[in-house]
């Protein structure tokens, strides 16, 4: 479960000056605040910049270039389903569908109870148990709407 | 103490090992029996997981697949003696899946603690690292010359060249840089790897570096793969502790430091020089060829760019011998190759062997068929810029040149199965959604051409037009084949062209339509 941190400069600051001195810091700067606060909001770009010494357009080029970081924040747990051949072979596409007209939602949105965000993925390395997932990062295997069902679920109660 | 071991793979965790794990405990407590269980890396034979091995006299006995419930059964059973049980499978040595395989590059891999150096020692490990500190730079790039080793990421390219090229460059800095951005659907080997066998790309890395001059090297491992991040990254520190890596490697004098670094989601960044503009910490797009990274690679020094399981296999091929490991193979294709075979197949999961073996064999004899029972439609071989091939051409042997001569490519060594359910105009559509979604935009053909591709397949599924779209799509690929700076928008016509070669039925479903008016 994603922890609801507040963005707060001076954290976020002491967060890119933990790794700010590795070799191409800019991902590990960026991992760790979308770590912390789940997202990358807007203020966090000059920040960055400044800290590595790079423009702001840079840093912006650099979280948009990625499909791994968000720009608004995400509900309280992220379901992550793989969206790539191996699970197709096994209907996936079929599922999704499904699975997103049940909750209302697309490809990347969140429910209107901000309890669960749906990301698409293109391969877990999951694919000898397809079709896969990650929920809030632990692997699913085998999935099927009873076990979606399940997930959403579990994101409600906790 | 009872020695029980589980595997704590991500695949096997999707699979329920996580449960099984802490049942095993609470029911072995609960009886008042001390186990010692052991978390491995996976065997990669899934179907049959989650899946536990208990240490007899006999060797490990194996069980699989267990439920929840099967386990307060097992203890009555009393398999901690092996006993018999509904799920007892015996040796997975003896497992024909097993047995039929040459596990090198996998020797270790489901059966050692993955963060165990004890075990890893006691497993023929860091012997290759000894040989390779006795040997000249240049005797090791020979060794790996002559073991016909070619790169196992996708390209095929020898490895020794890079490595050779590399070694003659004259730098104050050169980089070892593994390529764990392992994005093809359908493939697994290099997180099986790392989760499973860590210290055995270390090893590989080390002596790279050793041969190469290069003291500093990095594992780029795709994010979606955090929990081989978190045993690598763990490895690393273990292997620092113990001399392995550092300032003065089992103290020789020579230093060699690794760092893991976590990529964000771009497919891009597993073609290398996207890879290591990532690494600097920029976006991933392509770099234009020349200068190859052997010669201006990360942060503008000479570096190695290799994949997970090229390195990984650098261990056995020093200790054995380059002779032994070209031994096996055909044709050009020399060693192993870990298949990874996935999708709609009964018995998916890793097959390790000689090149040369038909995709028949892969699909029928180890995978058993399709999942879900129906035939087999078509299999995609090397992930998403790969080849599907249908039924008729299963004979072919799994070997680069006849792949490439059939207009597919080996790629990572991925195979996805598909039964008669699927629409290959759909997989074709795919295709360049793909492309379009993960291109790096550098270049016009791979960023415009792979959005127009899924227009004009939309316009041929509803039967617009077809002849002359047909017509556009055909020049389209051929735009994108020659003029795309990298294998992305390069090889994306590969699905599709393979998918109008061999189901053409598919193409042509819809009754046909005139042009809208425009």
């Amino acid at each position: 479960m994603l922890k609801p941190v507040q963005w707060d400069d001076s954290r976020a600051s002491e967060i890119i000056a933990m790794h700010a001195s590795l070799d191409g810091a800019a991902l590990p700067v960026l991992h760790a605040l979308q770590d912390e606060f789940g997202f990358i909001p807007d203020q966090a770009i000059p920040l960055v910049a400044s800290a590595l010494n790079l423009s702001k357009a840079e840093i912006h080029g650099i979280v948009t270039f990625y499909h791994d970081f968000r720009r608004t924040p995400p509900g309280r747990h992220v379901l992550k389903l793989c969206r790539a051949e191996a699970c197709q072979s096994m209907n996936s596409s079929g599922l999704a569908i499904d699975f997103l007209s049940k909750l209302g939602i697309s490809w990347g949105e969140t429910t209107r109870d901000g309890t669960l965000t749906v990301e698409g993925v293109y391969c877990l390395g999951l694919c000898a148990c397809s079709p896969s997932a990650l929920f809030d990062g632990e692997p699913i295997g085998r999935l099927d709407m009873a076990r979606l069902d399940a997930v959403v679920q579990q994101a409600r109660d906790s | 103490m009872m020695r029980v071991f589980l595997s704590q793979d991500a695949a096997s965790l999707a699979l329920g090992a996580g449960r099984i794990g802490h049942m095993l405990s609470d029911e072995a407590t609960r009886r008042g029996i001390v186990l010692d269980l052991v978390r491995t890396g996976s065997r990669g034979l899934f179907w049959l997981e989650p899946l536990v091995e208990i240490e007899t006299p006999e060797g490990r006995i194996a069980y699989g697949p267990l439920s929840p419930a099967d386990i307060p059964s097992l203890f009555e059973a009393g398999f901690l003696q092996g006993a018999p049980h509904a799920r007892r499978i015996g040796r997975m040595e003896e497992h024909s899946y097993l047995a039929r395989q040459r596990r090198l590059t996998f020797a270790r891999c489901g059966i050692v603690d993955p963060l165990s150096l004890q075990d890893y020692r006691a497993h023929d490990g860091f012997k290759a690292l000894e040989c390779a500190l006795r040997l000249a730079p240049a005797a090791v790039v020979d060794e790996v010359r002559e073991s016909g080793l070619r790169g196992r990421g996708g390209a095929g390219f020898p490895t020794a060249i890079k490595w050779d090229t590399v070694l003659h460059r004259d730098a104050g800095q050169k980089y070892v840089v593994c390529n764990a951005d392992e994005g093809d659907s359908g493939t697994f080997a290099d997180r099986m790897l790392m989760e499973g066998d860590p210290f055995c790309l270390i090893e590989g890395m080390l002596i790279a570096g050793l041969a190469v001059g290069a003291t500093k090297g990095f594992i780029y491992i795709r994010s979606e793969y955090l929990h081989a991040f978190r045993v690598m990254s763990r490895a690393i520190e273990i292997a620092t502790e113990a001399g392995y890596l550092g300032p003065s490697v089992l103290g020789s004098g020579r230093s060699f430091e690794l760092e893991t670094r976590l990529g964000a989601g771009a497919y891009i960044c597993g073609e290398e020089t996207s890879l290591l503009e990532s690494l600097e910490g920029k976006r991933g797009v392509v770099r234009a060829k020349p200068p190859v990274p052997a010669i201006e690679g990360l942060f503008g020094k000479p570096t190695v760019v290799n994949n997970a399981l090229s390195f990984a296999v650098i261990p056995w091929i020093l200790a054995h011998g380059a002779k032994a490991y070209a031994d096996y193979g055909m044709g050009r294709s020399r060693g192993t190759m870990p298949v990874q075979l996935a999708g709609n197949v009964r018995q998916g999961g890793l097959i390790e062997l000689g090149f040369g073996v038909t995709l028949r064999e892969l699909v029928y004899d180890f995978g058993g068929g399709t999942m879900t029972g129906r035939s087999v439609k078509a299999v995609q071989v090397g992930g998403p810029l790969g080849a599907y091939f249908p039924e008729s051409m299963l004979d072919l042997p799994f070997d680069y040149e006849t792949l490439a001569a059939a207009k597919g490519m080996l790629g990572h060594g991925g195979i996805v199965v598909f039964d008669d359910t699927v629409d290959l105009a759909q997989q074709a559509r795919f295709a360049f959604e793909f492309c379009a979604a993960e291109s790096c935009g550098k270049c016009t053909p791979c960023r415009i051409g792979a959005v127009r591709g899924v227009e004009v397949l939309d316009r041929i599924i509803a039967g617009v037009e077809r002849e002359r779209n047909f017509a556009l799509l055909d020049d389209l690929c051929q735009l994108m084949t020659d003029a795309s700076l990298c294998a992305m928008g390069g090889l994306t016509p590969v699905p599709v062209r393979s998918g109008l070669a061999h189901f053409p039925d598919d193409f042509d479903k819809a009754p046909p339509l005139r042009a809208a008016a425009e």
